[in-house]
């Protein structure tokens, strides 16, 4: 839909939408069709091009254009712009009040975003390294005041057993126990197969199969089974209570509870760290048979061993102790999971985004601080010959 | 001037399990205008806004916007259609990873190939617009007041130069010197880009301050369409209890 009546000015004008860019001599350029910001790109490229063919004065014609937005008039004020930075005259004629409104507009919003303060990288890296020093430090010094405070409402508790929040901590209990119970079993079940099919093949080289026993009862009972039960409650139970816990701040719950008089620690902290350390010894005691059931049946398929040889020979590798020594672990790294959980989540800040955050960090710092003690525990067996 | 109906509901009926939201609803929205959508808690109006949009599928009806039927086009249709509106959410719905400048760039990186030289100062144009200072294109949406953020999300639905404007409670949660405001700065671009507005709203006073016309949504659909002189001579009692109540009167409407 060429209209002819342009005259010689229509000459890059293919169709009715197309924007185009007529020089006709070097004091005058016509700007005609539709300057909408699909067409941005290759407009700014063609007038970027006009710098240097024009005069010490120049007109910009715009009565043949047919629709003008955001982007065409800050294309069209921004030359203008560079044309009078370098000497030229500009001056835009035959503009339709409507676009000359939107001009204006553009120009009066014609900023620049205030430049960056230079910073030197390296000092940037020192200033960083002590950020995060100091806000690490900060954290763990809060979380002790955390334990500490906790620790006291315990006592509180213990005086006054009444005030004891019964219902939702047997509701914990079944949230982090019973309810993780398929998911401990399995991991545990695998890993007792896997320990029994590769330490078989490694023992088979020595001609000592029947240590495999050995080596399934020890691995699985002292940690194995604890560690993994441990890991797993991380995953699915710490994380837990901090995105409830933190859901909660973020709806403003933790304010209307305090200002009813509940105490946040009683109501929501206890129920979850007494659930949680009544029902991970338990849940380490299932992923010991689990584990030990894995092995078993492993054993058997692999090496032959009827399972009432494996029992007895159970019996003769390790002491009741290597039982009790996992399973003594547990109230702890309950106590780990269930505080750094509750922690973070009263730690949430004001938005969503901060719950997923606190949530992957409380993960994180439980799954860290349960295999540290796991550590300091095993040194502690080691010093006193268990 | 020549009317254009740019969104057209017919016959519209929504619901959520048992219960309908909108039962035979039409309305008509006309080029150029500010429409304004009232109604109770529950009546239906952001339900409406999202079923517009197409966030929303209705069970029955039809919905035109722009000389297309939203509910029968193919993907890249509505890409295109969507690229001709912007939508301003409740609390602005940005992207809360990215700096207002990029939320800014997120449509215009989506629909068209620019160099980033040419999105950085469309955005700062947009900024500029919407009455923000240069620094908050640097700022995360967290670190702005709500105030500020309602700006930056219209910034971010105005990137490609709408056609039409969907504005859900733009005045909620502002003081009312901030409404006041706001109001201001939605009068003032419509001049400068000539857009369609469909604003769901509460506030009387930005019903009066810049809608051109009223629809009241009250028992699942629309019950009256008019400008404000027409609205105070409606019979319905919702539109009489709404528009001479005493909020109504504290917001000057009786003298008009």
């Amino acid at each position: 839909m060429v209209d002819e009546s342009h005259g010689p000015g229509s000459v890059s004008q293919t169709t009715r939408n197309s924007a185009w860019i007529k020089f006709i001599d070097e004091r005058l350029i016509m700007l005609g069709g539709c300057w909408t910001i699909d067409e941005a790109e290759r407009l700014d490229n063609d007038l970027k091009a006009i710098h240097g063919k024009i005069g010490t004065s120049l007109n910009f014609n715009l009565s043949e254009l047919e629709r003008l937005d955001t982007a065409g008039a800050w294309l069209i004020h921004r030359t203008r712009k560079n044309l009078e930075l370098g000497g030229t005259e500009v001056m835009l004629v035959g503009v339709n009040p409507e676009y000359g409104v939107l001009l204006e507009e553009v120009a009066a919003n014609d900023q620049s975003p205030p430049p960056l303060p230079h910073v030197n990288p390296f000092v940037e890296w020192v200033a960083r390294t002590g950020e995060v020093t100091l806000d690490t430090l900060h954290r763990a010094r809060d979380f002790l005041g955390f334990f500490g405070l906790v620790g006291l409402t315990i006592l509180r508790t213990v005086t006054h057993p009444a005030r004891l929040r019964l219902v939702p901590t047997i509701h914990h209990m079944e949230q982090v126990g019973l309810n993780a119970m398929p998911i401990v079993g399995l991991i545990s079940f695998l890993i007792g197969v896997v320990i029994a099919y590769q330490g078989a093949n490694q023992m088979k080289l020595f001609g000592a199969e029947v240590f495999v026993v050995n080596l399934i009862a020890v691995s699985i009972l002292r940690e194995i089974g604890i560690l993994l039960a441990a890991i797993v409650i991380a995953g699915r139970s710490g994380s837990a209570f901090t995105a409830q816990i933190g859901a909660m701040k973020v709806n403003e719950e933790i304010d209307a509870m305090r200002t009813l008089g509940l105490d946040p620690i009683e109501v929501l902290v206890l129920p979850r760290l007494l659930a949680l350390m009544l029902a991970m010894p338990l849940l380490a005691f299932f992923a010991d048979m689990m584990g030990l059931l894995g092995g078993g049946l492993m054993s058997w398929i692999v090496l032959d061993i009827k399972p009432d040889q494996f029992i007895e020979r159970l019996g003769n590798a390790v002491s009741l102790w290597s039982f009790w020594i996992g399973i003594i672990k547990a109230p702890f790294f309950a106590v780990i999971i269930a505080l750094v959980g509750c922690y973070e989540g009263l730690q949430v800040g004001g938005s969503a985004e901060s719950v997923g955050h606190m949530t992957s960090r409380a993960v994180v710092e439980s799954i860290f601080l349960v295999i540290v003690i796991d550590a300091a525990f095993s040194i502690f067996f080691q010093l006193v010959g268990v | 001037m020549a009317t254009e109906t740019v969104i057209r509901v017919e016959n519209l009926r929504t619901g959520f399990g048992d219960h309908l939201v909108h039962d035979g609803l039409n309305l008509e929205v006309q080029r150029g205008e500010v429409l304004g959508v009232v109604g109770g808690s529950g009546a239906g109006k952001s339900v409406l806004l999202h079923s517009i949009i197409g966030l929303q599928k209705p069970r029955a009806g039809s919905i035109e916007v722009l000389g297309q039927y939203v509910l029968d086009l193919e993907p890249p249709e509505r890409a295109a259609l969507e690229a001709r509106w912007g939508v301003l959410f409740q609390d602005g719905a940005l992207f809360s990873s990215l700096t207002v400048a990029q939320n800014i760039q997120v449509p215009l990186k989506e629909h068209l190939r620019l160099s980033q030289q040419l999105m950085d100062e469309i955005a700062m144009i947009k900024i500029g617009l919407v009455g923000l200072p240069p620094e908050a294109g640097r700022l995360y949406p967290a670190e702005l007041s709500g105030g500020m953020r309602k700006r930056a999300g219209l910034a971010r639905a105005l990137a490609l130069d709408p056609e039409i404007l969907f504005l859900d409670e733009p005045t909620s949660g502002l003081d009312p010197i901030g409404a006041a405001r706001f109001d201001a700065l939605i009068k003032k671009l419509r001049t400068t880009l000539n857009f369609t507005v469909f604003m769901v709203t509460h506030d009387l006073d930005s019903l009066n301050a810049i809608c051109d016309r009223v629809a009241v949504l009250a028992d699942k659909r629309v019950v009256a369409v008019g400008d404000m002189r027409q609205m105070l001579n409606e019979r319905h009692p919702w539109v009489v209890e709404y528009f001479h109540g005493p909020r109504a009167r504290s917001a000057g409407l009786s003298g008009l």
